[in-house]
């Protein structure tokens, strides 16, 4: 998800957190924090790369973080097998489901 | 984020992570200000909520990237740091104690390894073998000697016949008169036979060995030179290469030149020369026996087979060479000649290996006083830290995260007492050197190698556990429960609690107490060493030197004799020189004295003997014996008079006369010989005996002649003793005015004539000295060690009790006990420690001394005065050591005590 975010556009990580909550429509309500060891592992593994700058919106000092190109790949295969892995579910799930409101 | 920035940008990572952190807080209290209107502090607790422990985020962030169990061992770490800061003088008590030990010890390993242990620099060394023989049938000839020597004739016969060598042989030391490059100058030669490179096998730098046509009679004369030589005379150019050197004015061609560090066995050379004549097989008699023999054993050959095989050649020896028509070779039969091979390195090493050894063991245990003292630092240490492990183990901190830091502790102190210890070691190293005894063999290979730090290393870890393991194998077992309430508040420490600290007091007295005695019978041989009489006097006053006079100078030998005259007056004019003598070979000097048997004019020299015993010749002038401070007993010293009318007169040392003679009165006037041809010799003196062979070698019976005498083997009516040593006796001996004076006196009687060894009588006293007194040095530097330690240990115990039972000690006053009572509690306990270290140690120093008896000089292993001193020592310094601290107990004021409560 923080891939993707950051495939759309570089951001810190306040936005990060203000675009996930935003894109679910608040159905996703993380505690801020841990969005910042998630992070972190990114960084490690080099999948995002960092860069403190002034925000132009706010005028604040804000850390950027940024995709790699690595993860372009990484994201890509993440996004397929989530994908084929919520179609299973949807598949299991859904004919009963299909079958209780009928 | 690299590894690299993990480790050593940590701080940087952190700082960023809590800036973004803090901004992120920020930026949402502003949001929420702005958006719903909150005051700042109801702004921030909204965003905190929704951030979440903005601590527990910034910990678990960092522990993506962090070790965390490095972390926690850093952690710790930096707390013992901090803690040993803080009590900086148990930190450099420990550390001083353990870099002492490790450092004594490592640079004792150092020697031991590099002279003991590792072979000698020689291919395969551990085939090669001495080939030394025993005579048990020879009478005197081998009690100076390390057994009998080979003849050339033995040598051709085992070269020949041997089945259980590769190849062998022999090789002799000896000097030689270097002319024709510079000042004359005497050099060290080592004259060898064929086989003795071969066996040896160390092939040479430049050039090439001598062969079998150098060994040849009749060829051109070659010569190798040592590494050394080569550099001093020649400048290391590899030109020298068929240059011809004169030595003793025979020319000789250089073939090769030998590695550095390559020596003959034990011995440095200048020059290797063959000797084709001496080795010449149609010219051999059954003597000569002043050869070494090497060998190389065949593969799969014991020594045992060799000495056998040796053994076995004896009897084909004396079937093949005779002393003429009319000698009976099979003489030899009551020698009893047999082989006594051993491997070389012992031979090399001789009898230093079990100085070595002790040194070893000494060091070894003084290593154990200083792991049980530094354990017991830390067992009082950890004591007083008894209250807060238990608070901190009544907090939650588990038994190993308890054990851990202890043990972290002690890691820490040793390692860094390893450390330290392997620089005092390097330190050691240099200063042993210089103590050393001059003879150590192997002297120059030894160097703080590899295996050296390894050991260091070694030992650091054993230390470690050694105390790690005691202390905190004891606390961290302890129970909260039982340690808060114990603590402080009852009156007496548990009595099981200090028996550690009591065994390792006892352990100490008992080590400190054997290395004592060591010491003891150590410095009661040294100060007989020091009484006994060496057969000369002052030795600081008399300056030596030896000249060596070539048929080129002087042809005949009434005129050596007259030169020899000649030096002798114009060494006596010299200022402060008080009297001048010369002899063929000074007491302890080292020059190969001559020997043989003597017959007594009037009696039967067989009687029920079957052989006769080997008597040293020496070669004296008239003066000599004033000069040199020996006493006279009865008769009188030569005069020049006699030497050059060739007065067959002779003195015997005191020892030979009351042997021959029952007194030295009775030996005056009685006539001796040695060999048949020659003139009876009326015995014209009797001096008192000589240490020829070293302080701690027992006088061997000599007989001195005159240096000139009838010739009965080369040319000439006449033969003089053409190499002697000058000693002058002077106030100014030792000083640089002195030697270049005597120097230039010999210089201008002939500018041609060669002068060495230029140095005073106490060098070589000192030297002969030198293996006791190395030993005493290293055990009494190891037995005040033990004992400070020991003492340490003692005053710690004691002390620390006095502190613990304080309270105690206050009740008891207030009930009405007597100070001196009290003081005499603990230092019965003390006494009561060390009486049990006594007798353990008393046991286990009878025991040790038994291994030293090969180095005691006219002392018991057992002797009681050293143990009795060494007791009462040990007694004294135990009882000061408990009633420093026992007297504290004087001090306390039960008011103040009860108070406390």
């Amino acid at each position: 998800m923080i891939l993707e975010s950051l495939h759309r556009q570089p951001a810190h990580g306040y936005a990060l957190v203000q675009h996930i909550q935003q894109r679910s429509k608040n159905l996703l309500q993380v505690e801020e924090g841990s969005l910042y060891p998630a992070l972190q592992r990114l960084l490690k593994a080099k999948m995002v790369k960092a860069e403190w700058t002034i925000s132009s919106s706010t005028n604040r000092h804000v850390r950027v973080y940024e995709i790699t190109k690595t993860s372009l790949q990484h994201l890509e295969q993440e996004i397929s097998s989530f994908d084929r892995m919520l179609e299973g579910i949807q598949m299991v799930l859904g004919p009963a489901r299909r079958a209780t409101n009928t | 984020m690299s590894w690299f920035e993990r480790i050593f940008r940590r701080r940087r990572l952190n700082d960023d992570l809590a800036e973004e952190l803090q901004e992120h807080i920020e930026e949402r209290i502003e949001q929420i200000m702005r958006l719903e209107n909150l005051s700042r502090p109801e702004a921030r607790a909204a965003a905190l909520r929704a951030f979440g422990n903005p601590t527990l985020v910034q910990t678990r962030s960092r522990e993506v990237w962090e070790w965390s169990r490095l972390e926690a061992l850093l952690a710790d770490l930096k707390l013992v740091a901090r803690r040993l800061r803080r009590s900086p003088g148990f930190a450099v008590t420990v550390l001083l104690t353990l870099s002492i030990g490790i450092g004594a010890n490592t640079a004792v390993f150092s020697v031991v390894d590099s002279v003991l242990l590792k072979p000698l620099p020689y291919p395969q060394s551990d085939r090669l073998v001495t080939l030394s023989l025993q005579a048990p049938g020879a009478g005197g000839l081998t009690s100076f000697r390390d057994g009998l020597l080979l003849s050339p004739s033995l040598f051709l016969t085992f070269a020949e016949h041997n089945r259980a060598f590769q190849s062998l042989g022999v090789w002799s030391a000896g000097t030689a008169n270097l002319t024709g490059i510079g000042q004359p100058e005497e050099v060290h030669v080592i004259t060898v036979s064929r086989g003795l490179l071969e066996t040896l096998a160390v092939p040479p730098i430049v050039g090439r060995w001598l062969n079998a046509d150098d060994h040849k009679p009749n060829r051109n004369k070659s010569v190798m030179i040592g590494y050394g030589f080569w550099q001093r005379q020649f400048g290391g150019q590899q030109s020298v290469i068929g240059q011809i050197i004169r030595l003793d004015t025979q020319s000789f061609q250089i073939v090769g030149i030998m590695p550095r560090g390559f020596k003959v066995v034990d011995s440095d050379f200048d020059v290797l020369r063959p000797a084709p004549y001496v080795f010449d097989p149609s010219h051999q008699i059954m003597e000569g026996f002043a050869w070494n023999g090497v060998g190389r054993l065949k593969d799969g050959v014991t020594i045992g087979q060799a000495n056998a095989d040796i053994t076995s050649l004896i009897p084909v020896w004396m079937d093949s060479w005779s002393d003429g028509p009319s000698s009976n070779p099979h003489f030899f039969e009551v020698w009893r000649i047999a082989g006594a091979l051993k491997p070389l390195k012992q031979g090399v090493i001789g009898s230093i290996g079990n100085v070595l050894w002790l040194v070893m063991g000494t060091i070894g245990m003084v290593m154990l006083i200083v792991c049980t003292n530094v354990a017991n630092l830390l067992l009082v240490r950890a004591d007083s830290r008894r209250q807060e492990l238990a608070v901190r183990s009544a907090l939650g901190a588990g038994r190993k995260r308890i054990a851990r830091e202890l043990i972290f502790e002690s890691l820490v102190l040793g390692a860094a007492g390893g450390a330290a210890g392997i620089a005092v070691a390097f330190a050691a190293l240099r200063l042993l050197s210089a103590i050393g005894p001059a003879n150590l063999p192997r002297q120059s290979e030894i160097s703080l190698s590899p295996e050296s730090l390894c050991f260091a290393v070694g030992l650091a870890i054993f230390s470690w556990l050694f105390f790690g393991s005691i202390v905190s194998l004891k606390y961290s077992r302890v129970g909260p429960g039982e340690a808060l309430r114990g603590s402080n508040r009852t009156a007496s420490a548990g009595r099981e609690r200090h028996r550690s600290q009591n065994v390792l007091v006892v352990a100490q007295v008992a080590m400190a107490l054997v290395l004592l005695v060591c010491a003891g019978l150590m410095m009661r041989s040294f100060a007989v060493l020091l009484n006994t009489q060496p057969g000369f006097s002052t030795p600081e006053h008399l300056a030596i030197m030896r000249v060596g006079i070539l048929k080129s100078i002087a042809s005949d030998a009434v005129a050596v004799t007259r030169m020899q005259n000649e030096i002798a007056d114009k060494l006596a004019q010299l200022p402060g020189v008080s009297s001048v003598g010369y002899a063929a070979g000074l007491p302890m000097d080292g020059m190969e004295p001559n020997w043989n048997s003597i017959f007594v004019r009037g009696r039967d020299p067989w009687g029920a003997k079957s052989t006769l015993p080997m008597r040293v010749f020496n070669y004296t002038s008239p003066n000599y014996f004033h000069t040199m401070g020996s006493r006279v007993i009865v008769g009188r010293e030569f005069t020049w008079d006699e030497v050059y009318s060739q007065r067959p007169v002779a003195i015997l040392s005191e020892n030979l006369a009351r042997e021959l003679f029952g007194s030295a009165q009775a030996a005056i006037g009685q006539q001796i010989t040695y060999f048949e041809p020659m003139p009876w010799h009326q015995v014209i003196g009797v001096v008192e005996d000589a240490r020829q062979n070293g302080v701690d070698a027992p006088a061997p019976a000599i007989v001195y002649w005159p240096t000139m005498s009838a010739n009965l083997y080369g040319p000439g009516p006449l033969d003089s003793v053409r190499g002697v040593t000058f000693a002058v006796r002077s106030p100014r001996a030792g000083s640089e005015s002195l030697m270049q004076e005597m120097q230039r006196a010999v210089w201008q009687i002939n500018g041609e004539l060669p002068v060495s060894g230029l140095r005073t009588m106490q060098e070589v006293d000192s030297k002969s000295l030198a293996r006791t007194s190395f030993t005493l040095t290293m055990l009494g530097i190891a037995a005040a060690i033990a004992l400070s330690l020991g003492i340490i240990g003692i005053y710690g115990v004691i002390s620390y009790s006095v502190s613990r039972r304080t309270r105690e000690m206050g009740i008891r006053i207030a009930l009405g006990a007597q100070k001196s009572e009290l003081r005499w509690l603990f230092l019965r306990s003390a006494l009561a420690l060390t009486g049990i270290g006594l007798v353990i140690g008393f046991c286990a120093a009878a025991v040790v001394a038994q291994f030293m008896r090969a180095l005691l000089f006219g002392i018991h292993p057992l002797d009681p005065l050293s143990f009795a001193v060494v007791g009462l020592v040990l007694i004294a310094a135990a009882t000061l050591a408990s009633y420093l601290p026992a007297c504290r107990v004087s001090a306390i004021n039960p008011a103040d005590v009860l108070k406390a409560e």
